[in-house]
């Protein structure tokens, strides 16, 4: 994985120049932080108990592609946006191998885990630091986006898929969402579906449209949602 | 009728008969004959032939000969619809002969309170689908309920052989006979390919397997063609160019039945035969899409002969005879010559008659497979692919489904299941890894073996763990794995039917699009219902719906390959089309039976190259993949491919070298298939594979959306189980599905073992006439997988930025 922050694309946010990853994840230079959302993980191991056993790989492959992240980019803090795990249990379900992970992380960055309504607590076994919300300099970062307007705000929650169309085609792909001072990033976890941006939870937050970020194999592509 | 044929009836059943003017049939009394003789039976008998009757009767005779209480027959039919209405009919019957047998229904749709009924008091015999049948052999009570049984009759065995619901019916009937040991089973079948073959599959572990009994053929019927007014088209699917000699040949017969290969096909055909429609016939409009109500509404406008004309999908395939249907019309591609048979075999249910049937071919190449189809079904060559073996994750959903019964001992279960003809040839070790699935997931990384869905006691019996588990596994089960649906309502609340949920999330508030036949307009969609009103447009889109698409089949892709061929058999075309081949053998050359013909020609500064092989279209697509790739690998630069039923055409930024390489063995390699494994159509394949067996959870209808998108995606699982554990049972059931089905590999590997060294290959300086309908059908179809979905991402930024909307 070659995560150079030229492979990204920057957008402004106010003042603030941030870079948004062809890896799902957002860049922020000045603070040296790397931003992600929505990991759920132990999503898979989460409906045991019901007997749904899911490919138990999950957690593996979502760590794994954030431990490359932060090792190519090195970032002094890593802040997570929240629904990290997917439910009450999921700490407590992480195998030996994903605790190493987890420690590996703590070593190389400091990790802000900001709580969702998927994991509103987090045991304080967990390396890193756990807050209900977070500012940093102008900026505002949440789990469930607000509904304001003029705001300066990165959020998750709403896993972002942009239907694309083209030659009688059509595909769905997670994407940033990013207009009128707002960025959703979309969901980081190896097994996170996705809602379609043109749904009205997430399409009412961008009133006079976004622009879509959507990554693919050579970087992001950028498409616009029209207004209204 | 000579006396001693009737002798075996009781006399209720003679007063019946006699009182109706009507005598029983042979292929009725031999039924019976093979009951007294405590064997199993499979009929064989085209529709109209009494072969409801025929299975039922040998039960109502033991009844009425022996009154007992408790469930005697289980009868099993692919549709809820035909389940209610053989009970009705069957119902009026023993209600007239005064016999006194208890009938009951019992389907998704059956009430709770009627359910506890049952449970209370058992009927006599009971009607059900394959879904229910599972459903009751889950619960503990199973062991009593069933104890008694002595027939299982199951109808249109033809239809359910060789599907997954039909693995999953011979494993249940398996599980019948071990409770009900003595079990007889009855099959009842359109005339099919393979009569042998689901002989064995109604046997099932019966003693003696099952005694074939054959009714008369009838008479052959008389199959006519429709051709359009003007010339005939060179491209299209849906036959619209045909609607005023269709609405003439309407106008001749009291009742028509007009078939199409699609939902979208059947609703632009209403709105075209209407749109001409001055005499203002009745035709109605009959799909999977419509709502339920009103199916059943049209469909009792059609017995009651109130309509002239119902235009339908296979949804009326199947079904209760209707007498006075006249005639049926097949618009577009018959496909398969045993679906036509079945098809024709819906006009005139009187065996002295013949049917009669018009094909209504939409192009060119359609005209050369009506043709072919006519001859195939007058010479009684039927075609469709014997039964294959039975797929893995229904074997899996059945296990967990026994487990939720109670404890069974893996020795006894691999027998048992040993004895279902699907799975006869199961191997210990594939059904090992199958119950370790059940069991613990089968995952390399062993991370559910303290959470394990089965029990072993100190006997080795397994038994589902928790209630929890039993409840989910309930839950989950069934063989249809359709895409979401969302429901169409108006404002005020009338159901119209449903649509695909992709086509749904492709609205926006003002689009107009055809359903039920009227033209609505989309204004809102919440949760899982979109609210529409009627609309005035005048070009509405088209929906998409979901549904299989069923390819050409081996049989007739054979004859139309012979049909181009032979010359001798032309003035059985049209002119054009007589024209169009003669110019091909002028211009190109005509392919020859048993070789590949492929073209290359310039064409607007791309290279073309276009394969006749006449394998279907599941089959090209695959092939397109495949070859895309070697010309990848060989600098012909592919942009693109196009399959139809009869050709592939790929089109490249360089002159596509070694056509004969391209061709080769190499084609079926390793490396290749893991290429195929990449594509939509596989990960297609795995979708139904991770919910049939309970990997992951089936989407249950009225969820709210923020609740979907915490499902998480089979091709996110699928990648992921790739990557970790390539080995794992449920990727082998995938590619088991996917060779036999979706991508029709298996034609594709027969296709390229057939042509070796026989490759004919035309350097052209343009396109050839046969070559024209497939270029006309260029822009319609892209690559679909993985990297086409690289290109799709890119010309989707390049529109939009051409658009100035970024």
């Amino acid at each position: 994985m070659n995560a150079r922050r030229g492979d990204g694309a920057t957008i402004m946010l106010g003042r603030e120049e941030l870079v948004l990853l062809p890896q799902k994840a957002v860049y922020w230079p000045a603070e040296r932080m790397l931003i992600v959302a929505d990991m759920h993980l132990e999503k898979a191991t989460a409906r045991r108990e019901a007997g749904i056993l899911l490919p138990p790989y999950d957690t593996h492959e979502t760590l794994a592609r954030l431990l490359d992240l932060v090792r190519t980019l090195r970032p002094e803090t890593v802040l997570a946006l929240g629904d990290s795990f997917h439910d009450a249990g999921s700490v407590e379900r992480l195998d030996t191998h994903a605790r190493e992970r987890l420690a590996a992380l703590a070593g190389l960055t400091r990790t802000i885990w900001l709580v969702g309504n998927h994991d509103p607590e987090l045991p304080s076994t967990l390396p890193g630091t756990v807050v209900p919300s977070f500012a940093r300099r102008t900026v505002t970062f949440r789990h469930v986006p607000s509904s304001a307007a003029n705001v300066r705000e990165l959020a998750g929650h709403l896993h972002p898929k942009a239907r694309i169309r083209a030659g009688g085609h059509a595909m769905a792909r997670p994407c940033f969402v990013v207009g009128g001072g707002r960025v959703i990033l979309p969901a980081f976890g190896a097994y996170t579906g996705g809602l379609d941006v043109t749904m009205p939870p997430i399409r009412s937050l961008f009133p006079r449209g976004a622009d879509l970020y959507v990554p693919g194999r050579d970087g992001l592509v950028r498409l616009s949602m029209r207004a209204g | 009728m000579c006396p001693t044929m009737t002798e075996p009836l009781p006399v209720a059943f003679r007063t019946w008969f006699a009182a109706r003017g009507w005598h029983p049939y042979p292929h009725q009394l031999a039924m019976l004959d093979a009951a007294r003789a405590g064997h199993s039976a499979l009929l064989i008998a085209p529709t109209g032939g009494g072969k409801t009757l025929a299975g039922f009767l040998p039960s109502f005779v033991a009844l009425a000969d022996a009154p007992r209480a408790g469930l005697h027959t289980v009868y099993v039919a692919p549709l809820k619809a035909l389940t209610a209405n053989i009970a009705d009919a069957m119902a009026r019957l023993v209600g007239e002969a005064r016999l006194g047998i208890r009938l009951d229904v019992r389907t998704g749709d059956t009430p709770s309170s009627r359910r506890r009924r049952q449970a209370r008091m058992p009927p006599q015999v009971l009607l059900t689908t394959p879904e229910s049948l599972s459903l009751l052999l889950s619960r503990p009570e199973a062991t009593t309920l069933f104890a008694a049984l002595r027939t299982l009759i199951i109808d249109e065995v033809h239809a359910l052989a060789g599907t997954k619901r039909g693995d999953q019916l011979a494993l249940c009937a398996e599980r019948l006979a071990t409770l009900a040991p003595g079990l007889r089973r009855v099959g009842l079948s359109a005339t099919a390919a393979h009569p042998a073959a689901l002989a064995a599959y109604v046997a099932g572990g019966a003693p003696g397997g099952a005694r074939i009994v054959r009714a008369g053929e009838g008479m052959a019927p008389e199959i006519g063609l429709i051709l359009p007014d003007g010339p005939m088209p060179w491209t299209g699917h849906m036959g619209l160019a045909s609607a005023g000699a269709i609405l003439r040949q309407i106008e001749r017969a009291k009742v028509t039945i007009v078939f199409v290969n699609s939902r979208a096909q059947a609703e632009l055909l209403f709105q075209a035969l209407w749109k001409i429609n001055d005499r203002n016939l009745p035709i109605g409009l009959h799909h999977g899409s419509l709502d339920p109500a009103r199916r059943s509404r049209i469909e009792a406008a059609m017995a009651a002969a109130e309509l002239r004309a119902v235009i339908a999908t296979s949804s009326l395939d199947l079904g209760i005879d209707w007498g006075d249907v006249e005639q049926i019309i097949q618009v577009g591609a018959p496909r398969e010559a045993a679906r036509l048979a079945q098809r024709i075999g819906r006009s005139n249910h009187r065996m002295d008659r013949p049917s009669r049937a018009f094909l209504v071919p939409a192009n060119r190449f359609e005209v050369l497979e009506s043709v072919a189809a006519r001859e195939a079904v007058l010479a009684r060559d039927l075609d469709g692919e014997p039964p294959g073996p039975g797929t893995l994750d229904v074997l899996a959903q059945h296990m967990l489904l026994t487990a939720c019964h109670g404890p069974f001992l893996p020795d006894r279960l691999f027998a048992e299941i040993g004895r279902a003809a699907p799975y006869a040839m199961l191997g210990r070790e594939c059904f090992d890894a199958v119950l370790d699935f059940v069991e613990t997931g089968g995952f390399a990384l062993r991370a559910y073996d303290r959470h394990r869905r089965l029990h072993r006691d100190a006997l080795g019996r397994m038994e589902v763990r928790t209630e929890a588990i039993a409840r989910t596994a309930r839950m989950n089960i069934g063989t249809i794995v359709e895409t979401p649906r969302i429901r169409v309502r108006t404002r005020r609340g009338r159901d119209m039917g449903s649509i695909d949920e992709y086509f749904a999330s492709t609205l926006v508030a003002g689009d107009t699009f055809f359903l039920g036949g009227e033209v609505v307009e989309f204004l809102t969609l919440r949760e899982t219902t979109a609210t529409v009103a009627r609309s005035a447009a005048r070009t509405p889109r088209v929906p998409v719906y979901g549904g299989s698409r069923l390819s050409m089949s081996r049989g007739l892709a054979g004859r139309v390959r012979d049909l181009i061929h032979d010359r001798a058999r032309w003035d059985l075309l049209p002119p054009d089309v007589r024209d169009w081949l003669s110019a091909q053998a002028r211009r190109s050359v005509l392919p020859q039976p048993d070789r590949l013909l492929v073209e290359t020609f310039p064409r607007r500064k791309r290279w073309y190259l276009v394969a006749y092989g006449f394998e279907g279209r599941n089959a090209h697509q695959t092939l397109g993949l495949l070859a895309t790739r070697i010309l990848e690998e060989t600098g012909a630069a592919p942009l693109g491919f196009v399959a139809t039923d009869d050709a592939l055409a790929c089109w490249c930024m360089r002159e596509p070298a070694d056509i004969h390489a391209l061709f080769s063995p190499r084609l079926l390699e390793g490396d290749m298939t893991e290429w195929l494994a990449e594509s939509a159509v596989v990960r297609r394949a795995f979708r139904e594979v991770a919910v049939i067996s309970g990997l992951t959870e089936r989407q249950v209808p009225g969820r709210s959306r923020t609740g979907r998108q915490m499902t998480a995606s089979t091709d996110l699982l699928y990648d992921v189980l790739r990557r970790y554990d390539p080995d794992h049972v449920l990727l082998r059931a995938t590619w088991q599905d996917a060779a036999r089905g979706l991508t029709n590999f298996d034609r594709i590997r027969a296709l390229v073992e057939r042509v070796q060294g026989r490759i004919d290959h035309r350097r052209l300086d343009r396109g050839s006439p046969l070559a024209v309908p497939i270029l006309l059908e260029l822009g319609r179809n892209r690559i679909r997988n993985g990297e086409g979905e690289e290109l799709l991402l890119r010309e989707a930024e390049a529109l939009v930025h051409e658009a100035g909307l970024s």
